[in-house]
């Protein structure tokens, strides 16, 4: 589903932020890429997204070889394979909870009925004609979670979806964005500082100058 | 000192993170001061130097007396010089002359000329004597001399020695200019001469125009004024120099008023942008306002900080105003003149005089304008409660007192109330007051209309969206303008502003050209009008020459006209009196008569009609049934109102009376003017060489009327030229404020922007979301500043130009310029609004979605 060769960044001379890192996720595979602040996780996650590109190596995307395609190429691909799950949620205030998750499917020219199951799946059913000024932090992040998987991406990518949470609306939301990606039979990607929110995926990994390494044989070398 | 510096650090980190919309507010701020200031600077430089001319030609006397029929029996003056309390009186003969040389302008080349007795004026008016050469001092009571200021000698490019030929009636006389004047005002043109021989060969033989009387130390002014105007009867008044700045100032005031008026229409132009500029920001700081009053800012410290901000942006862009205002008014004193161009301060050089006093007034309105921008958007921030501040998505409802419609209802029927409110000391305060609760009331009420018509479409998108046959872009357009109505209403109040300000001036000026276009139809029927210099108090045509017009064979139809001036009222610029012959069957053939009028066979026995111009009936009072007594002849006489006609020339007040009547009651049988009709096998230029094949042929005043009407118009549009750069200014001002606007949201905007382009939203399609944003929203700007802007300007055609000018107008509608103005507003706005958008899409879209909202 998704392979990184190579992969370089620097964003200024002598800052390499990552450096020769190659992995392949599987289809249907769920990975939380844990590490130090400033390691390179959330640049990871902009390459993979192609919002950024590598200074070498290549990211493929089903096949897609992405740092080759033009800016409109990359957003075409991104609209249709990828999700987006942020820790600052992005639900537009001047849409309704059912239009913001209706978002993609409009983009992709898909029909809009599946936005009002999709609300209904992460537990906000009737409340599609509701604004996101009358809802809590985990409500809001119900609606990205909804936006983020309406459209079936192949690929869902979650930057620090509960840090603005507390403890226990944050653990319904991980078991939420588990299982929904579960159904969709996508893959995800979890990035994340909490130990907590990593054990709800599939395998764990440590971003480090390395490289991507299980957190079991960083914890060895530790 | 440390929340000193803090506040400092806000405001400049503010400034730094918004530098474009900081510099376009104050921009737009020093336009507007610009504006206003450089017009009071221009015409109080016209009106002082203008004072001080006619001041100057009266010299140092304590009163001068006046006939109300302009010239008088110099008999009067041996009487008066031996007046009790009358130490000194100068007799004066004041008078115009046709220069043959300048006649090719019709409406410059007229010399005005003091007779003047040398030896009284030594005392009382010094600055007018002559400089005869040095060789022939008694040169200046020489029968042919003349003294001409620098200005007067400039203009006609004569010297000391040349020979001036002047225009007295039908023939033509030469004089020597022996020298210069004492002292002259710049720019001031004026000739001198020895009365009694101004009075010999210009036909003036024992007439004055006025004297001139210095009293003696102790005497009382007011008193001996009251009582030598009881003695000298109705037909004269006495005057002061303060009575004479009055009529001076009653001259020019409505025009100044009204230029003022439009110059705060900018600046009020400049005040909307301040506003939509701090709304917007502190919309956009509001989760850091809410921050620092978490970590303990008082709610006063922080209306203090945005107050701060606003008398800083508003002290920037008055002193840069001020600045502004005095180069553009010096340079328009040297291109266009005192008046630009519009001809109410004639034959003077202003100088201009930078007065800190007044500086300061208009620094402190730039300002206080600023401040009352600023209001709104600080009592917000200062109301607003932490913790719903900084929660994501309460920036819409940060606006959401301005949605509250009440207060534009009440705005839009005080304005409505105040059109029917009459003027205040003869000026249009009410229905200028009218125009600005009018467009604070329809900006007011934008949010609401926008909600209204937004959701409309809304409602419209949704439907087709479910039937899959419309695309994400209009959803997302018209989602954000119908449910964040209060910041798109911030935006489209730029464009209603401006776009309502251009329609009402573009009716106004269209309806008042057609109207006088019309008017002149209507005035000057005939093919050709022929004028002859007055010969001292009487026309220029008498009744022999008049025999030799009549008999020509080249024309079917003539028509004389015998034209004076009279003053009514001491503290009014003089009236004009036109004896012509008028249809007795139809007067509305003859005047554009407008209103009731009385037919002549329904006038009792034995009294003459008058038809009054519109100012006659402001001014004096002069309606229609009216009976009043005017001086004709050496006598008053009766007349009964009859008509009202619209005059679009003479605003101080116009008076048309049978010629019959007026040779009847004055005997005087000479005439100004000939309207004359050609026969229908006679061209132009056949009619012109019969005309100049006369024995006076060679000084008449020939104008095809044609060629009256194209310069009457050409005037008006020199009239205008002004309020059209003024109406300019208010539309950069206003695209400006769009910008601002647009920017601004922009800036908000930004994390919006990168999740959209996170989820798969092309770059092409944001940009394409904003277009029709901006389109959409000028759409709505356009078509209620239309509905505002017919609104103003059927206020300005039925109030303000009646109640300042004295004159009434047909609407008229340019639909061809309204359209056009409309599409170039849109086409501006939705640029504007794609260029501010490229901004917020040209990278960032990675950073943005960090930030929360």
């Amino acid at each position: 589903m998704l392979e990184l060769k190579n992969i370089s960044k620097a964003y200024v001379e002598g800052c390499q932020v990552l450096s020769n890192l190659t992995y392949t996720l599987k289809a249907g595979e769920y990975i939380a890429i844990m590490g130090e602040s400033g390691v390179g996780k959330s640049t990871l996650l902009n390459l993979i997204a192609g919002l950024d590109v590598p200074d070498s190596g290549e990211v493929l995307i089903d096949g897609n070889q992405i740092s080759k395609l033009d800016d409109d190429s990359v957003t075409m691909l991104r609209r249709k394979l990828l999700g987006f799950i942020f820790q600052a949620f992005h639900v537009l205030p001047h849409l309704t909870l059912g239009q913001n998750i209706a978002l993609p499917l409009l983009l992709n020219n898909m029909p809009v009925d599946r936005a009002e199951k999709m609300l209904a799946e992460v537990g906000l059913h009737g409340r599609k004609d509701d604004f996101s000024h009358e809802l809590s932090g985990g409500e809001l992040q119900r609606v990205a979670i909804a936006r983020a998987l309406v459209h079936r991406p192949k690929l869902v990518l979650a930057d620090e979806p509960t840090g603005n949470l507390d403890p226990d609306t944050a653990h319904d939301i991980l078991q939420l964005i588990r299982s929904e990606i579960k159904i969709n039979g996508s893959s995800g990607i979890l990035v994340t500082h909490s130990h907590a929110a990593a054990a709800t995926a599939d395998a764990v990994l440590v971003l480090t100058k390395q490289g991507l390494q299980p957190i079991e044989q960083v914890s060895k070398s530790i | 000192m440390k929340m000193a510096s803090l506040s400092c650090w806000l405001l400049l980190s503010e400034w730094r993170a918004r530098f474009v919309q900081v510099v376009v507010a104050i921009m737009a701020i020093a336009l507007g001061v610009a504006l206003g200031f450089s017009i009071y600077l221009i015409n109080t430089a016209a009106f002082n130097e203008f004072s001080a001319a006619s001041k100057s030609l009266s010299g140092q006397s304590d009163l001068q007396i006046y006939n109300k029929q302009g010239l008088f029996d110099e008999l009067l003056y041996p009487k008066l010089a031996q007046y009790e309390g009358v130490s000194q009186a100068n007799p004066v003969l004041e008078f115009t002359a046709v220069v043959p040389d300048r006649l090719e302008s019709s409406s410059d080349h007229k010399l005005r000329i003091l007779g003047i007795d040398m030896f009284r004026a030594a005392t009382i008016s010094p600055d007018l004597l002559g400089v005869p050469a040095e060789d022939s001092v008694l040169d200046g009571l020489s029968d042919d001399a003349i003294f001409l200021s620098p200005a007067a000698m400039e203009w006609l490019q004569v010297k000391q020695g040349d020979m001036l030929q002047l225009n007295v009636g039908l023939q033509t006389l030469s004089l020597r200019v022996t020298g210069g004047l004492t002292r002259a005002r710049a720019g001031q043109r004026v000739a001198v001469m020895d009365i009694g021989a101004a009075q010999w060969h210009f036909h003036y033989l024992g007439l004055l125009s006025r004297i001139e009387l210095k009293l003696d130390s102790g005497i009382h002014h007011g008193a001996f004024k009251a009582k030598l105007e009881q003695e000298l009867g109705a037909q004269f008044f006495v005057t002061e120099a303060a009575d004479q700045e009055a009529r001076v100032a009653n001259m020019s005031r409505a025009y100044r008023v009204n230029l003022n008026m439009l110059a705060l229409v900018a600046l009020f132009t400049g005040a909307f942008l301040v506003f939509s500029t701090q709304a917007l920001s502190v919309i956009r700081r509001r989760n850091q306002f809410a921050l620092l009053r978490v970590l303990g800012f008082k709610r006063q410290q922080l209306l203090q900080q945005i107050i701060v901000e606003g008398v800083v942006l508003g002290s920037v862009g008055s002193l840069t105003g001020i600045a502004l205002g005095y180069g553009i008014a010096a340079l328009a004193i040297n291109f266009f003149g005192g008046d630009l161009g519009s001809g109410f301060f004639p034959g003077i050089q202003p100088n201009l005089h930078l007065s800190p006093g007044a500086a300061m007034v208009y620094f402190v309105v730039g300002v206080g304008v600023t401040l009352l921008g600023n209001i709104f958007p600080a009592r917000e921030a200062v109301r607003a409660k932490p913790a719903a501040a900084l929660k994501s998505g309460s920036q819409d409802s940060a606006l959401n007192r301005l949605s509250t419609p009440w207060p534009a209802v009440i705005c839009l029927c005080a304005g409505i109330l105040m059109t029917q409110l009459p003027p205040v000391f003869e000026l249009p305060v009410f229905g200028y007051l009218a125009i600005v609760f009018l467009l604070i009331g329809g900006i007011a009420l934008m949010p609401r209309f926008a909600t209204w018509f937004f959701s409309f479409w809304l409602d419209v998108v949704n439907r087709f969206i479910s039937s899959g046959k419309l695309n994400v872009t209009a959803l997302m357009v018209f989602a954000r303008l119908a449910n964040a109505p209060n910041q798109a209403s911030i935006a489209l109040g730029g464009v209603l502003a401006s776009f309502s300000l251009m329609v009402a001036m573009a009716i106004m000026v269209l309806s008042f050209r057609v109207s006088v276009n019309n008017w002149l139809e209507h005035v000057l029927p005939a093919d050709l009008y022929v004028r002859a210099a007055d010969s001292g108090k009487q026309g220029g045509f008498q009744p022999s020459e008049l025999k030799s017009l009549a008999e020509l064979s080249e024309f079917s139809r003539i028509d004389f006209f015998r034209v004076q001036h009279l003053v009514l009222d001491p503290d009014r610029p003089e009236i004009t009196v036109i004896a012509r012959p008028i249809d007795k069957k139809d007067p509305g053939n003859t005047l554009p008569l407008t209103g009731e009028t009385i037919g002549l066979d329904q006038l009792p026995e034995g009294k003459r009609p008058i038809w009054v111009s519109e100012a006659m009936v402001d001014l004096y009072g002069y309606t229609v049934g009216k009976q009043i007594m005017m001086p004709v002849g050496d006598a008053m006489h009766a007349f009964i109102v009859v008509g009202v006609w619209q005059d679009y020339g003479r605003q101080f007040g116009a008076v048309q009376m049978q010629l019959s009547d007026y040779q009847g009651l004055s005997a005087d049988l000479s005439i100004n003017t000939a309207a004359l009709w050609l026969q229908e096998q006679t061209s132009m230029t056949d009619a012109h060489v019969a005309l100049q094949q006369l024995p006076f042929g060679d000084v008449l005043e020939i104008t095809q009327s044609q060629s009256i009407r194209d310069k009457s118009l050409e005037i008006f549009d020199r009239s205008f030229a002004i309020t059209y750069l003024l109406e300019v200014v208010a539309v950069i001002i206003g695209l400006l404020g769009v910008a601002a606007s647009f920017s601004a949201q922009m800036l908000a905007r930004v994390n919006e922007f990168g999740m959209l382009r996170h989820i798969g939203v092309t770059r092409r399609q944001i940009l394409r979301i904003l277009a029709a944003e901006g389109s959409f929203l000028t759409t709505l700007g356009v078509m209620l500043g239309f509905v505002l802007g017919w609104g103003i300007s059927l206020i300005l055609i039925f109030i303000v130009n009646p109640q300042s000018f004295h004159w009434t107008m047909q609407l008229n509608m340019p639909w061809i310029w309204l359209i056009v103005l409309a599409g170039i507003m849109l086409v501006s706005a939705s640029i504007t609004a794609l260029i501010a958008g490229r901004g917020a899409v040209s990278g960032g879209a990675i950073r943005a979605v960090r930030e929360d909202w």
